[in-house]
């Protein structure tokens, strides 16, 4: 980052971001654009500087906020319709935190509608275009985090990733982006989407503007319940085995693409001649994670999405006449009907059914359950390998509207990372190079829960 | 009531918990005399993001209610989801404990002695208010997510009585352990009435209704005697009764249909992601049990043979002029007739706004019994002080100093009243009297006693001079 660049300043960084937003204005990345503000607050740096006050570890470098992110007095809409409007009037912790170190959002990026999909083209706004071609997706759901990194209209973005959706677009736009442990970072202040799942990361150019990134975000808040005790930097879990694992079962999949198969072999052995120990694992319980995963998450985002009922803010519909039904239970259906996306609406309908009172032991209960047969199993592994790399996703970025009236093809792109969400890992997702058609290829390492930063140095090492 | 069939009653009780705060958020969680609205952080309003923050008081206060019904705390308890659409719940469920809650089965002992088990209690967060009009609603959010904790019992209550007396005895238990305001007009304690009836040899329990929302002990007992006539109607008539949930009317004095079963909402129960486990240690547990106070259990032992038993059940019901008592109690001095002076005296219905004052402290109730036992106070003359002390320009006197202001200390000196009573005998008014008596008329002596009374200005000891009387009249 150009953080430490004392060369420059930080109206002018923020200059050329904005200069950059306007350029690549046809990947359709920013949803809202906060000139004014990133200006004013550059100013308010350069000042600080030449006063001598410290003006943070962030000073001056301008980032994006992924728009599920709320901060105040800025638009949250996540990208859904039933959102528009909303202008957030408190900071969600990792908001604030950054703000505190100096670093300048310069505005809003697309995601899919409350970070539902793997394409970024569930938005109320469209798609968000991949950073290496206009015709293909960019990835999601925190699409526009990763373009706007990939671009270079922004140093660092925000992103939430419940089932992969900061590793798959990192991966399929050619940059670098953490998933950390669940809890490490604050979940307060972010829409949620599943929330034994969702984590809060970044990212960014290098494994080392990561590290900076969690050592400025992460840690205990009391706002969120769910956070672990201050780790970073202090109390990671140690990798000192120098042995790193691949899943024979990923590596054995049809649907694995010759060339990130290739990709993911050379790393091994660069690995191998560096000393480390190559540990084929077969983890047969992975199987399960997809289905496991399209249980849980679907039952609590339909929880979490039930309090968008137009009462309170955001959209409310203006249908309220009929014959047959109360102007409240229209208020409600037509608020929601109108409101949410296609997406929304089916992981609402899955998720009830899956909670609803006969079939919560056959589904929500068995799910939970697979989901602890997979901790167990990453639990063993980590007790020969100090992580695993796999692929991030099956293939590189697919085409615009492949996939979007097939929503299993969909699901099946998260094959390889919702099992991280589901144990509450962290992984890493970085770049491997193009394939022979120009498109970014990604790998994600992963390790036990509370090894990020150790992660992020064998990241290092690897790219 | 007609015993023809056997009733059996459960009752849900939501006791509001008078913590600073709410259940998951940092606001005011007494919203007495506020605006609409007011008392309502962004947790409690739902907007996107926003995570519950468990309030440890909330966990406090539960584990001392749980000590008033003598349950077991569930070290390990979970909160869950219960899901529903409607104006009064912002994230459009609310937070409770469906499958761990934090308090396990327990009792309440009925002034009868008999036991109501307790099934569970478990922690919730209440619903906001709705105020209907013709044409809108408003919606007040103040009262979202204060504490709850709904106390199940066991199906063991049997009479409209017995409900009656296991709400009431509950209601004094959460008062006395301090765990709620127990304004039962404000809705700090709500009873949902579970009640179904069988013949008295079927071994199946009948289907119930549940009559939800009751906020008073009468209103439990009326509905019970109504619901009875209600459903055995219906049996006597050959009739199924349906599982429903019915609302009562006080001014009616009926039950309507409210949901039948069919129409019951399916609550898509779910574990609560964002609030972990809640692990309580053994100490901890316990340090919260023991700062439960005395209960009136614990009075009704104490007090016995001191004051009369239907005396003390009425007192029971004013946990503050119990603690009185006990307050003097404890320092070794009587309490019967102060226990009196607050049955027959407070709680008349002519001095209910005295209720609204400060009490007298312990030293002052003290004196002014100690005044009574010695005569130095006529009956009627210590009731006189005792409701003079809830004056605010008599508060913190001494009963004797204000005694003396009023006039009113008894004169037991047999001197002075001797002196008076030559006054009034030698008064040629009295004389028709005197000689009636001397006849074997004695029960002309009263109006010799009152005419003595009246001229010593009521401050004579009358006991001492009829003595008087007898002897000069001899």
């Amino acid at each position: 980052m150009k953080i430490a660049d004392k060369k420059t300043t930080a109206v002018s960084l923020v200059e050329a971001s904005l200069k950059r937003i306007e350029e690549t204005k046809d990947y359709n990345i920013f949803t809202f654009i906060d000139k004014d503000q990133a200006l004013k607050k550059a100013q308010a740096i350069d000042d600080k500087i030449k006063k001598g006050e410290n003006p943070g570890k962030l000073a001056g470098v301008p980032y994006a906020l992924k728009a599920n992110f709320l901060s105040k007095n800025r638009p949250a809409d996540a990208s859904a319709k039933i959102l528009t409007e909303f202008i957030s009037p408190v900071d969600s912790t990792t908001a604030e935190k950054l703000d505190k170190e100096g670093a300048i959002c310069v505005g809003c990026v697309n995601l899919d509608a409350f970070a539902h999909g793997s394409s970024t083209e569930n938005s109320y706004y469209g798609p968000t275009k991949n950073a290496k071609d206009k015709t293909r997706v960019a990835g999601g759901s925190s699409g526009g985090s990763a373009v706007a990194v990939a671009l270079d209209c922004v140093e660092f973005a925000t992103g939430s990733d419940t089932g992969g959706s900061i590793r798959q677009p990192a991966s399929f736009n050619g940059v670098f982006g953490i998933k950390p442990t669940y809890g490490a970072i604050s979940r307060y202040g972010v829409v949620a989407m599943a929330s034994s799942l969702d984590v809060i990361g970044f990212f960014a150019k290098s494994a080392a503007d990561l590290d900076l990134l969690m050592s400025v975000t992460a840690g205990k808040d009391e706002k969120d319940q769910t956070t672990l005790p201050d780790f970073y930097g202090s109390n990671d879990t140690e990798l000192k085995k120098k042995s790193v694992g691949f899943i024979k079962e990923f590596m054995a999949s049809e649907a694995l693409d010759p060339e990130i198969k290739s990709a993911l072999e050379t790393k091994l052995a660069k690995l191998k001649d560096k000393g480390y120990k190559i540990v084929e694992l077969s983890m047969p319980t992975l199987e399960y994670a997809l289905a496991a995963y399209y249980i849980i998450q679907p039952a609590e985002v339909a929880s979490n999405l039930s309090r968008y009922d137009g009462i309170r803010y955001g959209f409310r519909t203006e249908n309220l006449k009929a014959d047959d039904k109360t102007p409240l239970d229209l208020l409600f259906e037509n608020t929601r009907s109108e409101g949410f996306m296609p997406e929304n609406k089916r992981r609402i309908m899955i998720g009830n059914f899956v909670l609803s009172s006969g079939f919560y032991d056959a589904y929500f209960l068995k799910a939970a359950k697979a989901r602890t047969l997979i901790i167990d199993e990453f639990n063993k592994a980590f007790a020969d390998v100090d992580a695993i790399l796999t692929p991030v996703s099956p293939n590189p970025a697919f085409k615009l509207g492949e996939k979007i009236s097939d929503p299993v093809a969909m699901y099946l792109e998260d094959v390889m990372s919702v099992p991280v969400n589901l144990a509450g890992l962290p992984a890493v997702a970085f770049p491997v190079g193009e394939n022979k058609a120009g498109l970014p290829l990604g790998l994600q390492i992963i390790g036990p829960r509370r090894s990020d930063k150790n992660l992020l140095k064998l990241t290092e090492e690897l790219a | 009531m007609n015993q023809k069939y056997d009733i059996t009653i459960g009752i849900e009780c939501h006791v509001q918990l008078k913590t600073k705060t709410k259940l998951f958020s940092e606001v005011d969680n007494d919203a007495r005399g506020k605006e609409p609205n007011s008392c309502v952080s962004p947790v409690d309003y739902a907007l996107p993001g926003m995570l519950p923050r468990l309030n440890g008081e909330a966990i406090k206060l539960a584990i001392r209610a749980g000590a008033a019904m003598n349950a077991k705390i569930n070290p390990s308890s979970r909160f869950d989801r219960k899901h529903y659409f409607y104006p009064d719940s912002p994230k459009g469920y609310q937070i409770t404990q469906f499958y761990h809650p934090i308090v396990g089965e327990g009792y309440i002992e009925l002034p009868s002695g008999k036991k109501i088990r307790i099934e569970h209690a478990h922690l919730e967060g209440d619903a906001g208010k709705l105020t209907h009009f013709d044409t809108y609603s408003l919606v007040d959010l103040n009262r979202v997510d204060t504490p709850l904790l709904e106390i199940v019992s066991m199906p063991d209550i049997s009479s409209a009585e017995e409900a009656r007396d296991y709400c009431k005895e509950l209601w004094r238990n959460m008062v006395y352990a301090d765990v709620t305001n127990g304004d039962l007009y404000n809705g700090n304690m709500r009873f949902d009435v579970n009640i179904s009836l069988k013949k008295p040899e079927d071994k199946k329990l009948g289907t119930r209704a549940e009559i939800k929302n009751l906020n008073s002990f009468r209103s439990v007992e009326r509905a019970v005697v109504y619901e009875y006539e209600r459903q055995s109607k219906l049996l006597d008539r050959g009739e199924k009764i349906k599982q429903e949930t019915r609302g009562w009317s006080d001014a009616t004095g009926k039950t309507t249909s409210q949901r039948s079963k069919e129409e019951a909402q399916d609550y898509r129960y779910m574990p609560e992601p964002d609030l972990p486990p809640l692990n309580l240690s053994e100490e901890f547990i316990k340090a919260e049990y023991e700062k439960c106070p005395a209960l009136p259990a614990e009075y009704r032992t104490r007090f016995a043979d001191i004051i009369p038993a239907d005396t003390l059940e009425v007192l029971l019901d004013y946990p503050e002029l119990v603690s009185r008592l006990a307050e003097i109690a404890a320092n070794d001095r009587p309490v019967d007739y102060v226990a009196n002076l607050f049955a027959s005296v407070l709680l008349a219905e002519e001095n209910a706004s005295l209720l609204n004052d400060p009490l007298p402290t312990a030293a002052q109730l003290t004196e002014l019994a100690e005044m009574k036992a010695k005569k130095e106070l006529s009956s009627t003359a210590a009731k006189e002080v005792f409701i003079k002390l809830f004056e605010q320009k008599h508060a913190g006197k001494s009963p004797r100093d204000l005694a003396k202001e009023l006039n009113l200390i008894q004169e037991n000196d047999s001197a002075a009243l001797e002196a008076i009573v030559d006054a009034v005998l030698a008064n040629p008014a009295t004389k028709k009297a005197q000689e009636d008596y001397k006849a074997g008329e004695t029960k002309v002596l009263g109006f010799l006693v009152g005419q003595v009374m009246k001229e010593s200005k009521g401050k004579a000891n009358p006991a001492a001079v009829s003595e008087i009387l007898k002897n000069k009249l001899k």
